[in-house]
């Protein structure tokens, strides 16, 4: 029931009700009974319009006029005459009953399905609709049936882009005109129809909307309209690739399990008891298609032959930006020192899709690595605690090495850039001029986002960033009910920033040293709300992002070298919002103390994470067949933490956390080594 | 203006509703009385006040909708829908009596309704819509037989639904729409296809329909309506973006929509009440953490102790 006024009833208008009641009772028992009788009769099915002239809800009302009319041209064979007033009478029922309720699903369905029966007379259907959509302009019953009707008779796209045009002119403030506009143009695009190649109509189509929404900037209408030619201005449909790791032209330490004795190497040391290493490659988009055909290795590491590449947040995804793959380096035979060339073709053959447009990964490229493989490692750490507060060395912001870690993006040459920077600098500065209200605010910090992405000079790179924060920050005050919305995109600017030049990341990173010199990113302390950028990050073997305002590790699973990672003092909310962990399947050291896991009755993680929940295939283990009432209890701790083969976790601080917890944990994780500081073997 | 739920009212509005059966309003309403059933049952539950109803009486009730096809009626007397057919499997859920149910037979109804592309036909005469979708999605899972669809293509069709603005409509190519919103998300919820979403864009969306007194519209430029409080909510709950929303304000509207006196809950302050927006008003809250109210499963609308007993346990 939708906008009737509260209010105690009128004086005899009880006994009106009671009446209507009645009679609208009666044609119902009337009617199912001629329904259940299968009675098809003049008489019958007019007691069906009656009550639906009533009440057009009633859908089995709609159901027994379809059994009525098949009964009926059953009996009339083939006369078209007949035929068209059988349908025609059903086609005016459906009209008045539009008229008393507008919003009738069933009513609507039966007008398809008369259509659907053959009748000739589509022509009127646009005619009424147009009185239809006159009346109420954002009906969105009128305009899923416009479209059917506009398919039904093949007429053109064009014919009705300039429909939408001319509803927005009567009024812009029309969502639906503009959704259906949005439709009609990016299916246009994507043909190259005649007049609508990318670079000529998406600043057309910018230059339409701005007219909207200068004119009132907090009507939403032409707001995610233009937020649509934003992203077809910025988005390229081929994928590129963005980063890699190992990254082009490093080198790298593999070894076995435990510390080397010569840590001080400036290479990134990487130790595994499986004696494999991930390769990590990373799009600029979400691709399908990665596959030992379409990307191809060239080494002398053997056992690589056919190697199972996966998107980093599990197989159960067909699509990733991120995909890895593990490398053998160690066979049977003990192998003394010795260096390898690794050379990666990405797009060898055609097959790595694009997931936005359907487009082929074009123009094929290449990177190469060493590796130097060393024997089985000498020193045995296993067992030793992990700190957080001692053991760091500071990067020497001089050196060299840095470069060879890092791989910032790099765009395509044959990429059509030209009308894309045009195209942004003048919307950059038009909406300068709106920049006291909200919408203009925000579009203004999301072009400024979009430029430094698309810049293609180094020496405007990162120009941009401080201003794009003030915004962030202006908006959290001018909007509060948004604050949060407008914190999570100030972090993601911020973490873009840092992560601009080797300069400014070099700022945060640091060598662990009790541990093969582990390459540490300390973002700690920065009141981080949202991950970002970490397909520059790929490197990291350590994170620090304690005492930030984080609820979720969503994007960490690109991470695949990290081996320790502190959360402690955020805003981990319960087990499910550190699923992505469970793909980083080097992770050994993790701290969530002094979170939130157990306080809130609202778990917003709960369908992110693999689990019976999602319907994700799981079998039952030891634990679930003995403590049944304490994994529904944790569930989402069981199902994360029994993937991770971690030695040292801290969960201390949480409402969770006591007895009854810790010991479920252990159970599920008989490996691990250190609980909130106490080693629980000898 | 109200400044906590008056649950005891909205209680005894609900159980009073029942014996209403001849007001027009409730005729009218005659042939989905199952739904009814769902929301003023649910909220029962998330009120701690299922006990007070005759749950023999309703069950075999609801057995009575059941149709020889397996699908379930609106009402006795009714024909099938997959609409009503999931509200019952919900009821019996509720009540944990699944057990009584032909579950071959129910599950059959449901899966001969998937069409060629994906897609769900809402009953025998071939009304396709996303959320129907849901509805056989979300009913085979509470009924353990998933395997019984084709639930790759039923996913695919489901993104195809999906517009430029990152929400989604009832068919290829229609408008974004918050209820049509929560069925494509909750389907994909349940399968374990929210890597799908575009999850920013979307989120930022359903963000923007809190409107200045604190309510939430269904679709941009509209008025704010309490039902729109679980849609929207729920789905930004399953896309772990509700934090975007001033919860507090949105609080506040729904308690405003509180009949202080006769109990019950309407779409907006000051209008008529009904169970339909009672249930979304609670839930709503639950939603939001209210003290009181047990929490509900974004996904299935149904307390979070029952999906848990259900699909949690083997
Ligand atoms: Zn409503």
């Amino acid at each position: 029931m939708h906008g009737r006024p509260r209010k105690a009833s009128e004086p005899g208008e009880d006994a009106d009700s009671a009446a209507k009641a009645v009679k609208l009772r009666s044609l119902q028992s009337q009617f199912m009974s001629n329904h259940h009788g299968k009675i098809y009769t003049k008489v019958a099915i007019e007691l069906s319009t009656e009550l639906l002239k009533i009440n057009p809800e009633a859908y089995t009302a709609w159901n027994y006029r379809k059994l009525a009319v098949e009964d009926n041209l059953s009996r009339i064979e083939s006369d078209p005459d007949l035929v068209k007033s059988i349908l025609d009478e059903e086609l005016s029922v459906v009209e008045s009953a539009l008229m008393q309720n507008f919003k009738s699903y069933g009513a609507w369905h039966h007008r398809k399905w008369v259509l659907s029966k053959g009748h000739s007379s589509i022509g009127n259907e646009l005619k009424l609709l147009d009185k239809f959509q006159k009346k109420d302009s954002r009906n969105f019953h009128a305009w899923n049936y416009r479209r059917f009707v506009v398919e039904l008779t093949n007429r053109s796209k064009q014919d009705e882009l300039q429909y939408t045009e001319d509803m927005i002119c009567k009024n812009f403030s029309n969502y639906s005109a503009w959704h259906n506009r949005s439709v009609l143009v990016s299916s246009l695009l994507a043909n190259r129809a005649d007049g609508f190649m990318p670079n000529e109509k998406i600043p057309e189509e910018l230059d339409f909307v701005h007219n909207a929404i200068f004119t009132e900037p907090g009507d939403q209408s032409g707001w995610f309209y233009h937020l649509w030619l934003l992203d077809q201005t910025v988005d390229v449909e081929t994928p590129l690739l963005a980063s890699s790791w190992p990254s082009h032209g490093c080198s790298i330490i593999l070894s076995g399990p435990g510390c080397l004795n010569d840590s001080s190497s400036k290479f990134t040391t990487f130790c595994s008891e499986s004696g494999s290493f991930p390769l990590i490659i990373y799009f600029d988009q979400a691709v399908g298609g990665v596959s030992s055909s379409t990307v191809t290795i060239d080494s002398e590491l053997k056992g690589n032959e056919d190697l199972v590449w996966e998107p980093v947040s599990g197989k159960n995804s067909q699509v990733s930006c991120g995909w890895v793959t593990r490398m053998k380096y160690f066979s049977s035979e003990p192998i003394v020192r010795k260096e390898y060339k690794v050379k990666v073709r990405v797009g060898n053959s055609p097959g790595i899709i694009s997931s936005r447009g359907g487009c082929n990964f074009s123009a094929p490229c290449e990177f190469f690595f060493t590796a130097h493989v060393h024997d089985a490692a000498v020193k045995d750490s296993e067992e030793s605690i992990v700190s957080w507060t001692d053991e760091f060395d500071i990067w020497d912001a001089q050196s060299e090495d840095l470069n060879s870690f890092v791989s910032l993006g790099r765009l395509n040459a044959e990429m059509d850039l030209n009308w894309r920077q045009e195209a942004l600098a003048k919307e950059v500065e038009l909406f300068r001029q709106l920049s006291d209200s909200k919408i203009g605010k925000l579009t203004l910090a999301r072009l400024l986002m979009a430029s430094e992405a698309m810049a293609s000079d180094d020496t405007v790179k990162g120009a941009h960033y401080e201003e794009i924060l003030q915004l962030y920050n202006d908006l959290m005050a001018l909007d509060s009910s948004h604050y949060q919305y407008y914190k999570d995109m100030h972090s993601v600017a911020f973490l873009h920033k840092v992560t601009s030049s080797t300069e400014s990341l070099s700022r945060y990173l640091f060598r662990y040293r009790n541990m093969n010199n582990l390459v540490c990113l300390r973002l700690n302390n920065l009141s981080l709300s949202r991950i970002a950028s970490v397909e520059k990050l790929l490197f990291v073997q350590m994170l620090d992002l304690s005492h930030n305002e984080l609820h979720s590790t969503e994007g960490l699973e690109a991470m695949q070298l990290l081996t320790c990672l502190n959360l402690s003092h955020n805003r981990i909310r319960s087990f499910s919002a550190l699923d992505s962990l469970r793909h980083v399947k080097q992770l050994r050291v993790l701290d969530v103390s002094h979170n939130h896991i157990g306080k809130h009755s609202v778990d917003t993680t709960r369908y992110l994470c693999s689990s019976p929940l999602s319907n994700s295939e799981w079998t039952q283990d030891e634990v679930g067949r003995q403590k049944p009432s304490l994994v529904t209890k944790y569930w989402d701790a069981y199902f994360v933490l029994r993937d991770m083969s971690l030695k040292q976790l801290d969960v201390a601080g949480n409402v969770i956390a006591g007895d009854e917890f810790n010991s479920f944990v252990l159970q599920v994780m008989p490996k691990l080594v250190w609980l909130d500081g106490q080693k629980l073997r000898t | 203006m109200a400044d906590k739920l008056v649950a005891d009212k909205h209680v005894r509005y609900i159980l009073m509703a029942e014996k209403k059966k001849e007001s027009f309003e409730s005729v009218v309403m005659d042939h989905l009385r199952m739904n009814g059933a769902y929301w003023g049952l649910t909220t029962l539950d998330l009120l701690e006040k299922l006990g007070s109803v005759p749950q023999d009486e309703i069950v075999s009730w609801v057995m009575s909708c059941q149709h020889e096809s397996g699908g379930f009626a609106g009402n006795t007397g009714h024909d099938p829908h997959v609409l009503y057919t999931l509200s019952a499997v919900q009821i019996l859920a509720l009540f944990d009596k699944l057990n009584i149910l032909d579950v071959g037979k129910v599950s059959s109804y449901i899966a001969k309704l998937q069409n060629e592309d994906g897609s769900f036909s809402g009953d025998m005469w071939g009304e396709v819509d996303t959320r129907f979708s849901y509805i056989a999605i979300c009913c085979l899972s509470i009924l353990k037989c998933l395997d019984k669809i084709n639930v790759g293509k039923a996913v695919g069709y489901i993104v195809s639904c999906k517009n430029l603005d990152g929400g989604f409509g009832c068919t290829p190519g229609a408008e974004s729409h918050a209820g049509q919103i929560f069925c494509c998300v909750g389907a994909l919820a349940i399968t374990g296809n929210l890597h799908r979403v575009d999850k920013d864009l979307l989120g930022w969306w359903l963000c923007e329909r809190q409107v200045e007194c604190g309510g939430l519209n269904g679709r941009p430029e509209k008025l704010p309506d309490v039902c729109y409080s679980w849609w929207v909510l729920s789905s930004l709950i399953m896309i772990d973006r509700v934090h975007w929303i001033d919860k507090a304000k949105l609080v506040k509207f729904i308690l405003d929509c509180q009949d202080l006196d006769n109990g019950g809950i309407s779409d907006r302050p000051d209008d008529a009440v009904d169970i339909f927006h009672t249930y979304f008003g609670v839930a709503g809250l639950s939603l939001l953490e209210y003290p009181g109210v047990k929490p509900v499963d974004p996904a299935y609308a149904l307390p979070v102790d029952v999906i848990n007993r259900i699909l949690l346990t083997k």
